[in-house]
């Protein structure tokens, strides 16, 4: 059996505005690693939320979150804050590409902050990352020169760049047309088995679902399918 | 390594928007050029109107006036000592002004360490004649070589050379409009009157204006052996001592001490021209208020830009906090913006303060009351750059705090769900 490299126990998760309302309830799953897992549901049944208290971005929530066996809870914002850039990539459904930076630059800005290698190693780890995505020619564009598609790479190209343990994605395909929604979808495919990156996908894309190695199915706050 | 990053983004961020940053740098440049601008002219007009006065006040001045005893002979006799005793009419006794035991207090003067220095003075009324009329002025004789030490005496002296009142015999250096009434120039001769009625011949050597105008229709200078001599006193008769002292904040104390001390009367500087601090002080607190008002107006300038930033950028701040930067790193960015926009608009400021204040300076200001003065005054004090320097980085340092510290608190994940 692979490692845990990411797992709940009993997270509920309650909007106290302006009456509360409990979205998630008692959720309990593990992620192991090179797992390709899609967590799928209806609008508004808590699949972003849950996202976001796994990505430690949000933190107001109760039970127990475990980012490769350690424990979340109780840790300040800075600390949480290198856990995110240490071992989580995102993949939003809008690509958050700086257009002051070129596109090397947009990929190589966590690379910088984790500080693990010298400038240019740094710089060489981004390259090979967007050579991968197929973005080799377009390096020194501002993001704002490229396609929808391209942009979305880039932003995974960005998610990979410190090798974090797990790439987290909200509806990453959801803003793209069909070819490029498939380009992305293949991409996130090769990496899962050619690079054995785990990654976990919120989507309402069902045939985006159906092609992932598991399903997480949510209802009404509660996982009805796993 | 991390701050050159987080300067690197601040740098990106910043030219992004380059044209407002320019018009908050150019708000901090005009703030800090002004108020350089206005601290090095209103001080150096502060230093020419203290000097017009204060330069040529001694700090301490000993003299004797003319006035009745005091103590009254009936009052010193024991018969009368339980009465109260009413004089009437009291009228000063032979009186003298001279300075008794010249020698002793002079010698006391030179040991006083809190005195910087002392000249001597007598001073006497004459008659000028000049055809059938008389003209009343009086003569200061002086030490001319000590008057210009401690008073700049050679600042005031317009024609001729102050320093022939010692070498040439029996002469006098005129107020500038005396001269003019009485219709003489440099080398002329003038005839006087004293009080006496002796009839003395000076020649006309130099001529001053002190920028008074009636000071210069009564006064003249002549040394003080040559006023000795025509009063027929010996060298000995002084009717006035003035002293310069080390801090001239003493003036007032030291003036009792030595008044006391000498058996003189003795004014100092502060009750003689008390208005004239005062004035200083009030306009050195104007500028301040003004400059500093100036800089606040300029640090919210900043302050409106980073909050406009700031909203721009919320979805760059999300990506920066999602991918693993702190909300620290976040506040360092925009603080670095502010500072950075202080520090070159402040650096810009000073340059063109020392400019503008140069061009000042440059500017002719010609005017008969100030003979000495040819520019509008200015002083140059590296006091004023450092302040105004120290000033623009704090002010923009808090201009930035402020909506670095709410950018800083913005969640991403309110931002990334909003879309």
């Amino acid at each position: 059996m692979e490692a845990i490299v990411l797992e709940t126990r009993n997270i509920n998760k309650s909007f106290h505005d302006p009456v509360t309302i409990p979205v998630l309830k008692d959720i309990t799953f593990q992620v192991r690693k090179g797992e390709f897992v899609s967590v799928i549901g209806k609008s508004g049944c808590g699949k972003s939320t849950l996202l976001y208290i796994l990505s430690t971005m949000d933190t107001d929530y109760e039970g127990d979150l475990l980012i490769d066996g350690e424990l979340m809870r109780d840790r300040k914002e800075s600390q949480l804050a290198r856990v995110r850039n240490e071992k989580i990539g995102f993949v939003f459904q809008f690509h958050y590409l700086l257009n002051e930076f070129s596109v090397l630059r947009n990929v190589m800005l966590p690379g910088l902050k984790l500080n693990q290698y010298s400038e240019q190693e740094i710089e060489h780890r981004a390259f090979e990352k967007l050579k991968i995505l197929g973005l080799q020619d377009e390096v020194m564009k501002k993001p704002n020169q490229l396609s929808g598609g391209q942009k979305q790479r880039v932003a995974i190209a960005r998610a990979l760049i410190n090798d974090p343990l797990i790439i987290m994605g909200d509806e990453p395909t959801g803003n793209l047309d069909k070819k490029n929604a498939n380009i992305v979808f293949d991409t996130f495919k090769e990496l899962a088995h050619e690079f054995k990156q785990t990654l976990l996908i919120v989507t309402h894309d069902q045939e985006f679902a159906e092609n992932t190695d598991r399903i997480i199915e949510m209802q009404d706050g509660r996982i009805i399918r796993m | 390594m991390k701050f050159r990053l987080l300067s690197n983004i601040a740098r990106s961020l910043l030219l992004a928007r380059w044209r407002q940053t320019l018009v908050a740098a150019i708000g901090v440049t005009f703030s800090i050029t002004m108020f350089v601008t206005l601290l090095s002219f209103m001080n150096g007009l502060n230093d020419l109107l203290d000097g017009l006065i204060l330069n040529r006040t001694p700090h301490v001045k000993l003299y004797n006036e003319i006035k009745p005893t005091e103590v009254q002979p009936v009052n010193l006799d024991p018969k009368y000592s339980k009465s109260y005793n009413f004089v009437r009419s009291v009228k000063p006794g032979k009186t003298t002004k001279e300075i008794r035991n010249y020698l002793a207090v002079t010698n006391s003067l030179n040991k006083d360490k809190r005195v910087l220095g002392y000249a001597p003075k007598v001073v006497t009324q004459v008659f000028f004649n000049v055809g059938a009329t008389d003209l009343t002025a009086a003569i200061n004789g002086i030490d001319p070589d000590l008057e210009n030490r401690l008073f700049k005496f050679n600042e005031y002296v317009v024609k001729g050379d102050y320093l022939d009142l010692k070498n040439i015999p029996n002469s006098i250096i005129l107020g500038k409009a005396l001269a003019e009434t009485m219709m003489v120039e440099v080398g002329d001769l003038v005839q006087i009157t004293t009080s006496q009625g002796e009839r003395v011949q000076l020649k006309v050597v130099g001529l001053f204006q002190s920028g008074l105008q009636e000071l210069d229709k009564v006064q003249s200078y002549a040394s003080i052996g040559t006023v000795q001599k025509i009063l027929g006193k010996n060298t000995s008769y002084v009717t006035d001592i003035q002293i310069k002292l080390v801090d001239m904040a003493q003036a007032p104390a030291l003036a009792k001490e030595f008044g006391r001390k000498y058996e003189t009367d003795a004014e100092d500087i502060q009750a003689a021209n008390a208005q004239f601090e005062t004035g200083s002080k009030i306009r050195n607190l104007i500028s301040y208020a003004v400059g500093i008002t100036l800089l606040i107006v300029a640090g919210f300038g900043i302050y409106n830009i980073l909050n406009m930033m700031i909203y721009e950028k919320m979805d760059s701040i999300a990506i920066l906090k999602a991918t693993g930067f702190a909300g620290s790193d976040v506040k360092r960015i925009f603080i670095s913006i502010a500072i950075s926009i202080g520090l070159f608009g402040g650096i810009f400021g000073l340059l063109f303060g020392l400019g503008l204040t140069s061009l000042i300076d440059q500017i002719p200001f010609d005017t008969p009351a100030l003979p000495t003065i040819k520019t509008f005054p200015v002083r140059y004090d590296p006091k004023y750059y450092i302040i105004g320097g120290v000033f623009s980085l704090i002010t923009t340092y808090f201009a930035g705090y402020f909506p670095a510290k709410k950018a800083s608190k913005i969640d991403p994940v309110i931002i990334i769900r909003g879309k």
